[in-house]
């Protein structure tokens, strides 16, 4: 009751005796307008200039529609084997002992630390028909530069991190004495993890992955140099807002740009559901 | 409690039965270290080896260039602008949503979040759509006479949303954590606000500041689809590394882009062992969820 009274009274906020209240906030609020929430207001409306039907036809562009297919879809592909072997990972450098064990934790982190770009032209080179990799597959005539594949490549690369660092701390937390109680109860260690362990995990892993997902969706850097970049094949959506804006057609990158925005907010709509669902179950 | 020698061998079998056998955990962890290797320090280590491809001479060659030094000056004084922005706007944001209850603060904190999830192109984008020459301010602009786009001030602006949450997203939760007891002491007790943040606050969140300053700087001097959007691409004017690695790869030289580059490579390591340092040395310092 205090504290709605107070409310009540004070205005918006609880009194303190702390001050730099109003200047802390004013500075925060003012620099978040500018730097985000203007520039981002300005492309939700700039595609109002297009009307309904323009927008439309923006999206239903061949060229537009092959290029969010692939980066959602490669975006898809490469979260769920970054979950697979993002679950790998972290189980091995949460519960056993292996050599360079800090140093493979520590590497993990790779992709937030390396530029895209620096990462790009790597990935290009190594997966090129004369790379290290790609001359192996070349002889087989598998293509994987230049082609989606090396997309899906690249985005694999960016996304792991993701996936790895929801999952650690769940990991760590994880009470043994439940698995304890499994054994006890007669289930094998297959069983413990299926039925004990992953459901604990699942909410981690799924936020993981909607995260790598989200991530690769919108990545430019790393994809560009190895995607070959040939329109309806391995033209992925960022590098068309670009081509789109090079040509001054700022409605149009703003349609695509506004249709991505979207879909990453849907996404992180859907990690926030999923949060507030486990932890409803953790206090029951 | 049972005796002295049955309880070692009671938790030797527990632990027997709540781990996996052998076999499986050999196979689990070269199955995991194998796919760090191929993923993530194959592409590390062949920057490093195109760079010297050419030998020594050749990559310093590369590197002493005139254009790839303006390349570095650009670089840093673009991280040298944005860094500092934003640790003074994460320093007051977590003063005004740690230190004080307030209508609409988890939305605030959400907003915060924003430019996480935008795309390093889109991030570009909306500069180009509000300051470029057919953007909202963009006549405004041309008759004051004042270049943002393909300026540098378009690089900075894109920098700093690119980086905006970084050092906040750091700073909140440890402060968060900390409560205000010391800092309501402090003013009771007849020390000045500034002095109060000064001496109390400040060495409280000092590693978990540093932390953020890190990872800010690292993604500060290696964005580059936001920058790549607003720069326009004019040699040493807008040229940063992470474009300056583009144009040379695109000219073939490769020995140039990857010069460049394993610079480029060398910060991310250099960021990489200070941030497992921080998080080993001073992990119950940083906000939770770091402590290793």
């Amino acid at each position: 009751m205090g504290a709605i009274a107070s409310y009540l009274s004070g205005g918006f906020r609880r009194p303190s005796v702390l001050p730099g209240f109003g200047i802390t906030l004013g500075f925060a609020v003012a620099y978040l307008s500018i730097i985000v929430l203007l520039p981002l207001s300005a492309l939700v409306l700039r595609p109002a200039t297009l009307g309904i039907s323009g927008f439309v036809d923006v999206l239903l562009d061949q060229r537009v529609l092959a290029a969010l297919r692939l980066s959602f879809g490669a975006a898809f592909i490469a979260a769920l084997i970054n979950a697979f072997f993002g679950l790998i990972v972290s189980w091995i450098l949460v519960r056993y002992d292996f050599p360079l064990k800090r140093v493979v934790d520590a590497l993990v982190d790779l992709p937030f630390a390396l530029p895209t770009a620096v990462a790009g032209i790597a990935l290009a080179t190594i997966y090129a028909p004369n790379g290290w990799i790609g001359s192996l597959f070349a002889p087989l005539g598998v293509k994987i530069a230049f082609t989606p594949l090396g997309v899906l490549l690249a985005l694999i690369f960016i996304g792991l991190p993701f996936v790895v660092r929801s999952l650690q701390p769940v990991l760590q937390d994880l009470d043994r004495e439940v698995e304890e109680a499994a054994v006890s109860l007669g289930a094998s260690r297959w069983q413990t993890f299926r039925l004990v362990i992953l459901p604990a995990i699942l909410p981690a892993l799924l936020t993981g992955f909607a995260l790598a997902f989200a991530r690769a969706v919108g990545e430019y850097g790393s994809v560009i140099f190895i995607a070959g970049n040939m329109p309806l094949v391995s033209e992925i959506a960022p590098l068309l807002i670009v081509i789109k804006l090079e040509q001054f057609d700022y409605a149009g990158a703003a349609a695509i740009g506004v249709i991505m925005l979207v879909a990453s907010f849907l996404i992180l709509l859907v990690i926030n559901l999923v949060q507030r669902w486990s932890r409803r179950h953790e206090e029951h | 409690m049972a005796g002295g020698t049955t309880q070692p061998a009671a938790a030797a079998r527990v632990r027997r039965a709540t781990t996996e056998t052998a076999l499986v955990r050999w196979i689990l962890i070269t199955v995991g270290v194998l796919f760090i290797a191929l993923v993530l320090v194959l592409p590390l280590i062949s920057v490093f080896m195109e760079a010297l491809r050419g030998g020594f001479a050749t990559f310093f060659q590369a590197v002493a260039n005139k254009d790839t030094w303006q390349a570095v000056r650009l670089t840093l004084l673009v991280a040298g602008i944005a860094v500092p922005l934003n640790v003074l706007f994460g320093l007051s944001a977590a003063w005004a949503i740690a230190k004080f209850d307030f209508r609409g603060k988890s939305l605030l904190v959400t907003l915060i979040d924003l430019p996480f999830s935008v795309s390093p192109v889109i991030s570009g984008l909306i500069y180009v759509l509000l300051y470029g020459a057919n953007g909202w301010f963009g006549p405004f602009l041309k008759e004051l006479d004042i270049k943002i786009i393909f300026n540098v001030t378009g690089l900075v602006l894109a920098t700093i949303f690119v980086t905006f949450p970084f050092v906040a997203r750091e700073l909140i939760p440890l402060m968060q954590e900390q409560g205000r007891d010391e800092e309501e002491a402090a003013i009771s007790l007849g020390a000045s606000g500034w002095r109060t943040f000064w001496h109390v606050t400040l060495p409280n969140v000092a590693w978990g500041l540093l932390y953020g300053v890190l990872l800010c700087n690292a993604r500060a001097m290696g964005e580059f689809g936001a920058v790549s959007v607003v720069s326009g691409h004019i040699r040493g004017l807008t040229n940063t590394m992470p474009l300056h690695v583009e144009i040379l790869y695109n000219e073939y030289d490769f020995v140039g882009a990857f010069a460049v580059a394993s610079l480029l490579a060398g910060l991310a390591i250099v960021t990489l062992v200070a941030k497992s340092l921080l998080e080993w040395r001073y992990g119950d310092r940083l906000a939770g969820g770091r402590k290793h």
